[in-house]
């Protein structure tokens, strides 16, 4: 017989998030997503599929593209997270946001956060990147409104602004 | 119903002896997360038995890709991304990198793991059939010590492997001596992108005056383990490349494999398409000759 397992015990996480220091009392594996939403309030970041499958709780994890998810908030200890409120702030959004509002690329609104932060994490690696470098930077994220047309064609724009500006 | 997270223990202890005199102080009780991509799916879904959580995303020796002369050895932690940035790994070991980017979208490379893929046994994982071809060893390890295992060897059945209840997958190296080789790399699937595959095949050869002078294949999503066609090889092997060798190949193939009928597609498809990823294949290894 396995005995009952122990509880878990709050603790306090102190993470950078959108370039502040962030301390919460949160239990190791709580998703990062969750404490994201619900303790620090940036509901931005939101949550589709809940397994790591269409990508709208993407956020950027000491650089990197992940599933919010995906990540108990112990392994963010210590770590540098950006979610779509820091990207607002950033120039970058500037060319994005213009290009996903003249091409169409957002429409109910659900997966656009987890899209532009594939997006940025592919224009930092990929400055002009081609159709296919897009399709399989943004491969991850789900929409079930636009077709995905517009959205190509946004990042497509964004890039080219960036360059040319 | 989704997990509570009180009723999980998630510890961090931030090195290798650490983590493995913890994981023997109570055997089979803790489970390792790195990435999280298999762990946390089941976790969120409340289907995660295990309650006791090891965290080995932070544990730099299995980070590494070493090179040396004759193999590269990967730390079992090192994820999709690093796989595919590698520049040894996808020059030489490009059914391994290939299989790397099919796996998930860009954020599920960035966390997913190698050691991960073969610690979660699934028959339908890409890149275990690269790792079959490519003549794999993993090493183990534990308070005990460690020790070697031809990946050939670690799946034993569905879902079961030579991992002892102390162990943990340290690395898993591969000898550097397939550069010469033809390669091709095939995935089934659904859809392009984020799709759990139908078939997949790993295949290298060589090929000399229409003679096949070396074989190796593996498939994925065709038997209760990612799969050696070993007696295919064997059919194949020291043989001239024309159309009744490519049709028994097909033949060889079938008996072969043990596939199933489930929610991705029949053990009739499965069939008729792991014959047709092998006729592909030497049909490429022909032309690899005719083209050079």
């Amino acid at each position: 017989m396995n005995p009952l397992p122990e509880t878990s015990a709050t603790y306090e996480i102190s993470f950078s998030v959108n370039g502040e220091v962030k301390k919460v009392f949160a239990l190791p594996m709580e998703r990062l997503l969750d404490v994201l939403r619900n303790d620090l309030k940036l509901t931005g970041t939101k949550e589709g599929c809940g397994e790591g499958e269409c990508g709208s709780c993407s956020v950027l994890l000491d650089g990197m593209l992940v599933n919010s998810c995906l990540v108990p908030v112990a392994q963010a200890n210590g770590a540098t997270v950006v979610t779509i409120e820091g990207i607002s702030v950033h120039a970058k959004m500037k060319y994005l946001q213009e290009a996903f509002l003249e091409c169409g690329g957002a429409q109910c609104g659900i997966c656009t956060p987890g899209m532009i932060l594939a997006a940025v994490h592919l224009l930092e690696k990929k400055p002009e990147p081609a159709l296919a470098d897009i399709r399989e930077g943004l491969a991850g994220n789900l929409c079930r409104c636009t077709g995905y047309m517009q959205i190509f064609e946004a990042v497509t724009n964004a890039a080219r602004r960036k360059v040319t500006k | 119903m989704r997990a509570d997270p009180a009723e999980y223990r998630l510890v961090s202890p931030g090195n290798l002896q650490a983590v493995l005199s913890l994981i023997a102080s109570e055997p089979a009780q803790w489970l390792p997360i790195a990435g999280g991509t298999d762990v946390m799916v089941l976790y969120s879904a409340g289907k995660l038995s295990n309650r006791k959580l090891i965290n080995i995303w932070n544990i730099p020796e299995l980070r590494q890709i070493e090179v040396f002369p004759d193999r590269i050895r990967i730390g079992a932690a090192c994820t999709y991304t690093a796989l595919r940035q590698h520049e040894i790994v996808s020059r030489e070991f490009l059914l391994l990198a290939t299989a790397a980017s099919w796996t998930g979208g860009i954020a599920n490379q960035n966390r997913g793991t190698l050691g991960g893929n073969i610690a979660n046994a699934s028959p339908a994982a890409d890149s275990l059939p690269a790792l079959l071809v490519y003549d794999a060893e993993v090493t183990l390890i534990s308070v005990r010590g460690e020790r070697r295992v031809a990946y050939r060897n670690f799946h034993t059945d569905y879902k079961q492997t030579a991992l002892a209840a102390d162990e943990l997958i340290r690395d898993i190296s591969l000898p550097r001596r397939f550069s010469g080789y033809i390669s091709h790399a095939r995935k089934v699937g659904a859809r392009n992108a984020q799709a759990i595959s139908k078939v997949c095949l790993a295949a290298l050869g060589q090929i000399s005056n229409g003679t096949i002078r070396d074989v190796r294949l593996a498939m994925g999503s065709v038997a209760p383990i990612p799969l050696c066609l070993t007696e295919t090889e064997r059919a194949l092997l020291g043989k001239q490349i024309e159309p009744s060798l490519i049709d028994s190949a097909r033949r060889t193939v079938a008996k072969e494999i043990r596939p199933i009928d489930d929610i991705r597609s029949t053990a009739r498809y499965r069939a008729a398409v792991a014959g047709n990823l092998v006729a592909e294949f030497l049909e490429k290894l022909v032309a690899s000759e005719t083209n050079a």
